[in-house]
């Protein structure tokens, strides 16, 4: 269902040409995209397809937390992680929410998502294995995705901007909790710190992937970039996040596990070693080690739920009728004293 | 006291506190809560389940705090120590067992929290209305569910009936000093089965006719006797915290 | 998959008192009360508001771009709306 708020996948409904120099006009000035403006269909593909892919990250996300919030070992950091799975929940509902205003609905790009048709963050196909894992996800995962996310606030198109200033505020506690989290393991017991040393060995690579293949190997890139979708290249946010986590990983007390990492006085910058593309895109072919799971237990969720949804249709439509205008007062005041509380 | 071995002396001076049931009821819940996250029926139900979750674990802390230590009385005693109710522990089942609980279970805590609250005992103002909202939002769902499609009315009837006899315990009385031995138990009762009955006339559901309490003679949950699911949840929740003893996280 | 997609609400949340409420987002839910509460959790759970609006996206009637210029144009050019058009001597006060 789409509303006069939303656009509605018309293409070219004013004069072309006109509607071209507005948008470029836009565009140039810094301006925002709004849903019923017109646009150049490849730009409401491009971002329809980095909306979908965002959002579904953040839900498929979830699931290698959530792996943990029955075991966390302590009460403090059970509702630190119960409340950052909540979280990511809502950001994918933000998220699909701004790819609904180009006249995708949520259950298409569910649909797209259980079939494989749509991609998510590859990352998200590693396992957690121990706890020290939800610190690296924290602190690495969540570091990389906010260094990618910060310049979608000021992207190009209207709702994803919006959406992900409420993110990008909201997220900033994820990565605090991680980078905590690592610390308390680091500066723990022997055992502890082993278990910190391990997960950051482990996350580090696949966190250097997040920020997508070498600038001259992407594909959308460039576009993107002309349309001030993407503010910044791959390479550069990845060299940011680089030079970010050196000196942090030495406050936490552990090591990078980079034989080539050595600060480059010249670049201002730290060189860093070969990232290992073929695993990336073995990864992301379906190859990583969770993919398969990952996958099957959100279509097995949304179908679990399918009878739960239709129920709640079925009600709504039996009760639409009666008594409205009473109900809605009552309710009003419920959820008023309920907010404040 | 059985299962209580290393708790420090502040913390096992709790175990005989009325309020420790009302802190692992909070807690035991929550946990069950957690298991659901990512796989709730719908995104927007994610946010709603966790809400609730947080919202008891913030409850069972807070109690802790006031009585022990949080962290030895949530993860280093044993079942046998363990003073929630049953219907706490219950697993998540389907969607309809996870409302039908929570309706179940915040309707009371509700109107026990709302005594308490009156009789002084300064953590029950906030609680209740927490609770209130829980019982709000679980009832909402039930109406769905029992007057949804012929597939939801039956799976939140087989809740209903299946669920029923765990919610006797709630009103066997806690003693104790303090708010919690002056609660009038009775008039709980009265009050939560004439808002449960409502519900579930509005929802299109049978009020079960089947005992609310099992015939087994050593009690329930408040005595420290559970149901086989909860030694293993404990076993989950309590694992990483007891393999580093001393540790800190 | 089923059939039945939820309606798609947009929610208002009056930050504090004294404020107006201003759109926050969207979100699906199968009746208005169930959005309400959707939208109580998914919008203030970080106490970003005390009272909450939902109205069914398809029942909000919007100006439509193609009409952006009779529809807002004619307002550009009255100057004399704004208090700032008026010359006032120096030294006058509150006015």
């Amino acid at each position: 269902m789409t509303s006069v708020l939303l656009g509605e996948g018309t293409q070219g409904s004013a004069e072309p040409v006109e509607s071209v120099a507005a948008f470029d006009s836009a565009i140039a000035a810094d301006e925002r995209i709004e849903p019923r403006d017109w646009m150049p269909d490849d730009y409401r593909r491009t971002l329809v397809r980095q909306m979908a892919q965002h959002a579904h990250s953040e839900i498929i996300g979830m699931q290698p937390e959530a792996n943990w919030i029955t075991r966390a070992p302590s009460l403090r950091r059970k509702a630190i992680l119960m409340a950052k799975v909540q979280d990511e929940a809502g950001h994918g509902l933000y998220l699909y929410s701004a790819a609904e205003t180009l006249g995708t609905s949520r259950e298409e790009l569910l649909d797209k998502l259980h079939s494989g048709r749509q991609k998510y963050s590859s990352i998200f196909n590693y396992p957690t294995l121990t706890w020290a894992d939800v610190g690296a996800i924290g602190w690495l995962v969540d570091g990389a995705a906010i260094t990618n996310q910060v310049p979608l606030c000021r992207c190009s198109y209207g709702p994803y901007a919006r959406a992900m200033i409420r993110i990008c505020k909201e997220e900033s506690f994820h990565q605090r909790q991680g980078f905590e989290l690592l610390l308390a393991l680091s500066r723990g017991t022997e055992a502890q710190h082993a278990m910190a040393q391990d997960s950051v060995d482990r996350w580090w690579w696949p966190s250097l992937m997040m920020f997508g293949p070498p600038d001259d190997e992407s594909s959308h890139s460039a576009r993107s970039m002309e349309w001030k979708i993407k503010r910044h290249s791959n390479d550069e946010l990845r060299q940011r996040f680089v030079d970010i986590c050196v000196p942090q990983a030495e406050a936490l007390g552990l090591t990078l596990p980079d034989p080539g990492l050595r600060w480059n006085e010249s670049r201002g910058h730290w060189d860093f070693g070969p990232i290992d593309w073929e695993e990336f895109k073995q990864v992301l072919q379906g190859n990583g080690p969770c993919n398969e799971e990952r996958i099957t237990r959100r279509r097995q969720a949304h179908e679990d739920g399918a009878w739960v949804r239709d129920a709640a249709a079925a009600y709504a439509a039996k009760h639409a009728a009666r008594g409205r205008g009473k109900v809605q007062e009552r309710t009003e005041t419920a959820v008023d004293t309920a907010v404040s509380a | 006291m059985t299962g209580s071995e290393g708790l420090s002396a502040r913390s096992a001076a709790a175990l005989s506190d009325p309020l420790l049931p009302l802190a692992d009821d909070s807690l035991v819940l929550s946990h069950r809560l957690g298991e659901w996250a990512g796989h709730a029926p719908v995104l927007e139900e994610e946010l709603a389940l966790a809400n609730i979750a947080l919202d008891l674990l913030g409850q069972a802390r807070a109690l802790y705090a006031e009585l022990g230590e949080e962290d030895e009385l949530a993860f280093l005693r044993e079942e046998r120590a363990f003073r929630n109710c049953q219907l706490a522990e219950q697993p998540g089942g389907d969607f309809a067992h996870t409302m039908v609980r929570q309706l179940y279970f915040s309707a009371w805590q509700e109107l026990l929290y709302a005594q308490l609250a009156e009789l002084g005992q300064p953590l029950a103002a906030k609680a209740v209305k927490e609770s209130e909202y829980h019982r709000d939002h679980a009832e909402h769902w039930t109406l769905r569910l029992g007057d949804g499609t012929e597939e939801s009315h039956a799976r939140a009837q087989r809740a209903a009936d299946s669920l029923w006899r765990f919610t006797g315990e709630l009103f066997e009385p806690i003693a104790g000093p303090g708010p919690v031995g002056e609660v009038d138990w009775d008039a709980l009762r009265t009050g939560w089965t004439e808002r449960i009955t409502r519900t579930f006339e509005r929802a299109t559901l049978t009020v079960p006719e089947s005992p609310q309490e099992g015939a087994w003679k050593a009690g329930a949950g408040r005595q420290g006797i559970h149901t086989e699911p909860f030694g293993r949840m404990l076993a989950e929740m309590q694992h990483l915290h007891r393999s580093h003893p001393g540790a800190s996280w | 998959m089923s059939g039945t997609d939820w309606p798609l609400w947009e929610v208002f949340v009056r930050s504090r008192r004294g404020l107006s409420h201003t759109h926050a987002g969207s979100l699906h839910a199968p009746d208005a009360e169930m959005a309400l509460r959707n939208a109580r959790d998914l919008y203030t759970r970080r106490s970003e508001g005390v009272s909450v609006w939902v109205v069914p996206s398809h029942e909000i009637t919007a100006s439509s771009p193609d009409e952006k210029d009779p529809f807002f144009g004619p307002a550009a050019d009255k100057p004399y709306r704004h208090p700032t058009f008026y010359e006032v001597p120096e030294g006058v006060r509150n006015l």
